[in-house]
C-alpha cells in the first residue's frame, strides 16, 4: 500500500528529471562525476541519501527491490530504506539477489554475478578519489580534466613503502575505459574485480557531495597498481563459519569475551542460499 | 488554444516518466539496443519516442532546440504546455530534437568543457527507421559489438574523437529509441 500522500517514489517530478539528466551524462561519460543538485532526504547525510535519490530517480512501478548494508539485507540501513520505498513507491522488495530489479548497496557488491536487466545503485560518500590527496575541488577537476593522476600512484607507491604491500583494502581507486579515475565507493577490494566487464547498471550517488557517476554494462574498469606490485583481490583466509563458502567475502564477528571468533560472509542472501542447499560450515549448530 | 496542444502528454506523469526513463537508461547504457517508450502523442511531425523523451527529460531548467519540420506551431506549442522547455538556438541548447539533416552541421552544438564534459547537448535524432543493422558500435555498454542504423559514420566517429567531450544521440522512429553516447566507437 502506498501513502498517496507522496509522489511516486517521493522527489517530485522536476528533482527526478534533474537527477535523470545527470545518471545520463554519467553514462555517457563513464566515470566522471557529474555534479547534481541534491536534495534534503528525510534521512540524515550519510544514510545513503545519493543512493536513495538515484534510486527513486530510476524506480518503476514493476521493479522489485533489494537493499544491502555491507552485504546484509537485515542491518538498520537496509531495512529503513527498504521500507521508504515500500511506502513511497508500492514497489515489491525482496531479499534474493536474483529476484530484484534495483539493488541499492552500502559497500559491497553482491556475491551472486548479476544479470542484464539489474541495476546496482551504490550510496557513496566521498565520491572525489583525489580528495585525501587534494582538499581544493578546484584543483582536483582540473587533475581530472588533465588526466594528471601522478599523484594518486605516489599514495600507493608509499603505501609500498611504508608497508612493503598496496594498504589500501576499500575504496581501491580504479581506471575506466582507460581515461577517469573512479572511486569504487567504499567496497573492500575484493569487489573490485566484478565493477569491469558488469552485466548489470552500475549507478554512484553521493549526496552530501553532491555527485552523481556511472558504470555502463561490459565498461572496463583497471584498480590502479604496478608492474611488481600488481592488484590483488584479498580476504580474510578462512571459509565462512555457516555455509563453508571459500570465495566469498567474510565479515570476522567477535563471538564471546575470551578471543573467540568467527568468519562468515558478509553477503546475508548468498549464505543463507548455500545453507539452504545444504552446505555446513564448521562453525554452524 | 487547440486541443492537441493540451492533449498528448503523460495522463500520470510519474509512473509513465519512469518507465520512459528506463528506456532512454537502457538505450543509452547499451547502445545499438532499440527500447519502447510510449505514453506520448505530440503533434506530427514529432514521434511518440522523442515526445516521450522530452516529456521525460525536459523542464523550465533545459533550453531546447527545435531543427527544421518540428520547430513549427503546432509542436512549440505543445512543448512550452507540457514542459515549459525555453526554446533556443542551437549553440545554447541542452537538448536539441529534429531530422538529421536539420540538426547539422554538429560544430555548431556545446560539447561540453574539459572540466565539466556533463555541460554538453544531447541531440535526439528523428529517424524514418531504426534497424539492428548498419555501422559497428564498440566501448563501454556493449559486450563485444552492435550494429545500427545510422544515418552516417563519419561525424559519429569525429564526435568520439572528442571523448570525454562530445555530443550525446538519441535515436527515434515511431515509438523506438536507440542511443549512442560520446563514450561509443563507430565503425
Amino acid at each position: 500500500m502506498t501513502d498517496h500522500a507522496y509522489n511516486f517514489a517521493y522527489l517530485d517530478e522536476q528533482t527526478k528529471r534533474m537527477i535523470r539528466r545527470a545518471i545520463l551524462k554519467g553514462l555517457a561519460v563513464p566515470g566522471y562525476q557529474v555534479p547534481f543538485a541534491s536534495r534534503e532526504m528525510p534521512m540524515p547525510y550519510g544514510w545513503g541519501t545519493g543512493g536513495v535519490q538515484v534510486s527513486a530517480a530510476v524506480m518503476t512501478m514493476d521493479d522489485t527491490f533489494k537493499v544491502i548494508d555491507q552485504g546484509a539485507d537485515d542491518t538498520t540501513n537496509a531495512v529503513s530504506i527498504r521500507s521508504f520505498f515500500q511506502r513511497t513507491a508500492g514497489v515489491k522488495t525482496t531479499t534474493k539477489t536474483a529476484d530484484a530489479s534495483v539493488i541499492q548497496t552500502r559497500h559491497r557488491i553482491p556475491e551472486e554475478a548479476l544479470t542484464e536487466g539489474q541495476i546496482l545503485v551504490y550510496q557513496v560518500p566521498i565520491p572525489e578519489p583525489l580528495r585525501f590527496l587534494e582538499p581544493r575541488e578546484s584543483e582536483t577537476r582540473k587533475m581530472h580534466s588533465l588526466e594528471e593522476y601522478g599523484l594518486m600512484h605516489v599514495k600507493l607507491y608509499e603505501d609500498i613503502a611504508r608497508h612493503g604491500h598496496i594498504a589500501t583494502s576499500y575504496a581501491y581507486p580504479v581506471r575506466v575505459e582507460g581515461r577517469y579515475v573512479m572511486d569504487p565507493s567504499p567496497i573492500p577490494k575484493f569487489d573490485n574485480p566484478k565493477l569491469g566487464d558488469m552485466a548489470a547498471i552500475q549507478l554512484f550517488g553521493a549526496g552530501r557531495e553532491q555527485r552523481i557517476y556511472a558504470l555502463p554494462p561490459y565498461t572496463n574498469v583497471v584498480s590502479l597498481d604496478f608492474e611488481d606490485h600488481p592488484f590483488e583481490a584479498s580476504k580474510a583466509n578462512h571459509a565462512c563459519g555457516m555455509c563453508g563458502a571459500e570465495h566469498s567475502y567474510l565479515d570476522e564477528v567477535i563471538v564471546d569475551d575470551a578471543g573467540g571468533r568467527m568468519f562468515v560472509c558478509s553477503d546475508t542472501d548468498f549464505c543463507e542460499s548455500r545453507q539452504q542447499a545444504g552446505h555446513m560450515g564448521k562453525d554452524a549448530a | 488554444m487547440q486541443a492537441e496542444t493540451l492533449s498528448g502528454g503523460f495522463t500520470n506523469p510519474a509512473v509513465q516518466s519512469a518507465a520512459a526513463f528506463r528506456g532512454v537508461m537502457e538505450a543509452t547504457a547499451r547502445p545499438g539496443n532499440i527500447e519502447t517508450i510510449t505514453g506520448a502523442t505530440p503533434p506530427v511531425p514529432m514521434s511518440p519516442a522523442a515526445g516521450a523523451v522530452i516529456l521525460t527529460l525536459c523542464d523550465t531548467d533545459t533550453p531546447l532546440y527545435l531543427a527544421g519540420d518540428l520547430d513549427c506551431d503546432a509542436v512549440r506549442k505543445w512543448v512550452a504546455f507540457h514542459t515549459g522547455a525555453p526554446l533556443t538556438g542551437p549553440s545554447h541548447c541542452m537538448f536539441a530534437v529534429g531530422d538529421w539533416a536539420a540538426l547539422g552541421p554538429l560544430s555548431q552544438y556545446p560539447i561540453g568543457t574539459s572540466e565539466y564534459p556533463d555541460r554538453s547537448a544531447t541531440l535526439i535524432v528523428e529517424m524514418d527507421d531504426l534497424t539492428p543493422e548498419g555501422a559497428t558500435l564498440s566501448g563501454p555498454g556493449i559486450k563485444t559489438t552492435a550494429t545500427l542504423s545510422l544515418p552516417e559514420t563519419a561525424a559519429f566517429q569525429d564526435n568520439h574523437g572528442h571523448f570525454p567531450l562530445g555530443l550525446d544521440f538519441m535515436f527515434t522512429s515511431g515509438d523506438r529509441i536507440a542511443g549512442l553516447p560520446r563514450s561509443t566507437e563507430v565503425r
